[in-house]
């Protein structure tokens, strides 16, 4: 497909795409309303909370009421969308998600921003590497590890009548374009970004753009690897992902999340079930966070084109065997 | 010691305790700094005077504790240490760098005479709490203190802590507010009302009062009384201004985690040099 991928710095950033989307779902649909926790400066919203302050409500720090009150506000007729940092926005108020949004069969738009390495300069406390296990296993959800901007925008809008739990973890700068502003998209359904068939590379968020960087580095040694989007981690592409299988006979995941419960799992689970094929998962291997900047950390948890190349070489080895 | 001596002693640490805080987030290109500053002169009184702690064994089981709540003003606590020489003062440009041990929200596992670990607000008081019940299961006299933020007293934790320290009176614990009004997207009024803090802890059955955050001698006491409370927790809370009056700080109409090039630290360094110079303090250039 046709893709705007350069590697380069994104055209905008998605702070500064975030606001106008709201206001344009704001205009679509007057039961729109957004909740934040203290950081709107990071989403930069300010302005949206000024000039809506009947749509737009800044809760404080207190994460766990937000939920609540969003779960409220669903009740009395709104469609609520919330943000905070993703691992306040997840681990801090899983049960709260859990019963009061997912079991209660209310629906609200849960955002969680700079997720995994993305934390960077906050550090270990705020770096989140199991926010798409906790939100994956609430029966119902729809995970989104945003890719780009683009991807974001559109999804934040098509998704606003979903039922039940929908998450977005995304990144808010230095995220490069990967979709022609045009594209599409839709829950539950992958794209190949690139076509191949010697190996697959699942790869979503923010290891999206590395897989396509790491393509291109197999390339150059004749290896044809297919890079295949998931746009939702759940639900998952399951045909896509079987397909993938069955045509290039193995998969590497890569995700800026713990290979544990993420991306590399819910792949894992399902072609174990369905079509055993290797899967070799590029991702943190069961570690906690640290500060540092993206490339330090990338460094650090293997999270570059190279690591995925290398995971690439281990897969083709155990195809053949 | 006279007032006087006293007075300029606790000031001239804080002062120095400031100068740690810049070099430290100037280094690193920025941080959260103006939460950070205003902690100065508490952290002065608090370690100079008070703090049973021993910078040779940071582990000692005997020690006083100090939980930070508000994980972000670790440079703070930082500084403070490496004054007292918990680890050498040249780590602090080590500040939130890939690899260092000096992470820029608290960390227990990585610095000496940290003791607890935050970041995510609303933490630390139940943590404190749990000290305190130890302190008293274990028949010592041990203190607590936790430093907490306005903005973070939005997070209902702090509420529950609040009224498990008043039911169990775990008098071994105190609560020191740094009130400066302010959190990340505005002030306290603007994003969630907190009222008198001291009028909600005693609501809860707490010792509480207000004291001048810049005056080290109002906080010695308030500490020194703290020491001495018998039956219930207590709170200080310190009318603070955010940026520690560094006044190119304070002024920033936002200045909670900024980019701190070298013009600004610059300005904000000499006039800590002023400073230096007025209270006798000797500052490398
Ligand atoms: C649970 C949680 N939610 C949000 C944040 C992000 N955050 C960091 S500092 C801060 C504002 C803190 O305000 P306050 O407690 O008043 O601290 P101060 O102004 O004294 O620095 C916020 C929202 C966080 N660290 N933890």
């Amino acid at each position: 497909m046709k893709l705007r991928y350069t590697g380069s710095k994104p055209e905008a950033d998605i702070t500064q795409l975030f606001s106008p989307t709201m206001e344009e779902l704001f205009e679509l649909d007057e039961k729109v309303v957004y909740l934040d926790a203290d950081l709107m400066g990071s989403l930069k919203t300010q302005e949206l909370w000024k000039k809506h302050p009947d749509r737009v409500f800044n809760c404080g720090i207190q994460e766990a009421n937000m939920v609540g009150v969003a779960a409220g506000l669903f009740l009395a007729g709104y469609k609520p969308y919330i943000h905070s940092f993703s691992p306040f926005a997840t681990r801090r108020v899983f049960d709260q998600v859990f019963l009061s949004v997912g079991y209660a069969k209310k629906s609200v738009h849960l955002i969680g921003s700079d997720a995994g390495i993305m934390a960077t300069d906050n550090g270990g406390t705020h770096m989140c590497f199991e926010d798409l296990a906790l939100m994956r296993s609430i029966p119902g959800a729809c995970v989104v590890d945003v890719s780009d901007a683009a991807m974001f925008m559109y999804l934040l809008k098509s998704t606003k009548d979903r039922e039940g739990v929908t998450y977005f973890r995304t990144p808010r700068r230095n995220a490069p374009d990967i979709y022609e502003k045009d594209e599409t998209f839709e829950v539950g359904k992958g794209k190949v970004l690139t076509e191949g068939e010697d190996l697959t590379i699942i790869a979503s968020g923010v290891m999206t753009a590395t897989a396509l960087a790491a393509q291109r580095l197999l390339a150059e040694e004749g290896i044809s690897a297919r890079v295949v989007d998931p746009i939702t981690v759940k639900p998952l592409d399951e045909a896509l992902v079987l397909r993938c299988a069955e045509e290039t006979g193995v998969i590497v995941t890569a995700e800026n999340h713990n290979v544990i419960g993420g991306l590399g799992g819910a792949v894992a689970e399902l072609v174990s079930e369905n079509c055993p094929v290797p899967v070799l998962r590029v991702g943190i291997r069961d570690q906690y966070g640290q500060v540092g900047t993206e490339a330090f950390l990338r460094e650090q948890y293997g999270l570059n084109p190279e690591d995925i190349v290398k995971k690439a070489h281990l897969a083709l080895e155990k195809k053949k065997k | 010691m006279n007032e006087r001596d006293e007075r300029l002693e606790l000031e001239r640490f804080a002062l120095r305790i400031r100068i740690g805080i810049v070099e430290a987030i100037a280094a690193k290109g920025g941080g959260h700094i103006g939460g950070t500053l205003d902690l100065a002169e508490f952290l002065s009184v608090l370690y100079l005077r008070f703090l049973r702690v021993r910078p040779e064994e940071p582990d000692w089981a005997g020690r006083d504790y100090l939980v930070c709540s508000k994980g972000h003003s670790g440079p703070a606590l930082y500084s403070a240490l490496a004054l007292q020489g918990f680890f050498p003062y040249e780590l602090l440009r080590t500040l939130n760098r890939g690899g260092t041990t000096l992470p820029g929200h608290c960390d227990r596992t990585k610095v000496p005479g940290i003791d607890a670990t935050t970041g995510s607000l609303g933490q630390g008081l139940s943590i404190a709490c749990g000290l305190a019940m130890g302190t008293r299961l274990s028949h010592t006299d041990q203190k607590v203190f936790c430093i907490l933020g306005d903005g973070e007293l939005g997070e209902g934790q702090n509420w529950e802590a609040a009224a498990f320290a008043a039911h169990h009176g775990l008098e071994s614990l105190t609560a020191v507010l740094d009130w400066n009004k302010m959190q990340i997207d505005g002030s306290n009024d603007e994003v969630l009302r907190l009222g008198d803090p001291v009028e909600k802890f005693k609501a809860f059955g707490w010792d509480a009062e207000l004291v001048d955050g810049k005056d080290v001698l109002a906080i010695r006491d308030a500490v020194s009384r703290a020491y001495r409370r018998k039956g219930r927790p207590g709170l200080i809370v310190l009318d603070t201004v955010k940026g520690g009056n560094i006044p190119c700080i304070q002024e920033l109409p936002n200045n909670h985690c900024i980019g701190v090039p070298a013009q600004l630290a610059d300005r904000a360094m000499e006039f800590l040099r002023s400073e230096a110079k007025r209270l006798g303090v000797e500052v490398a250039e």
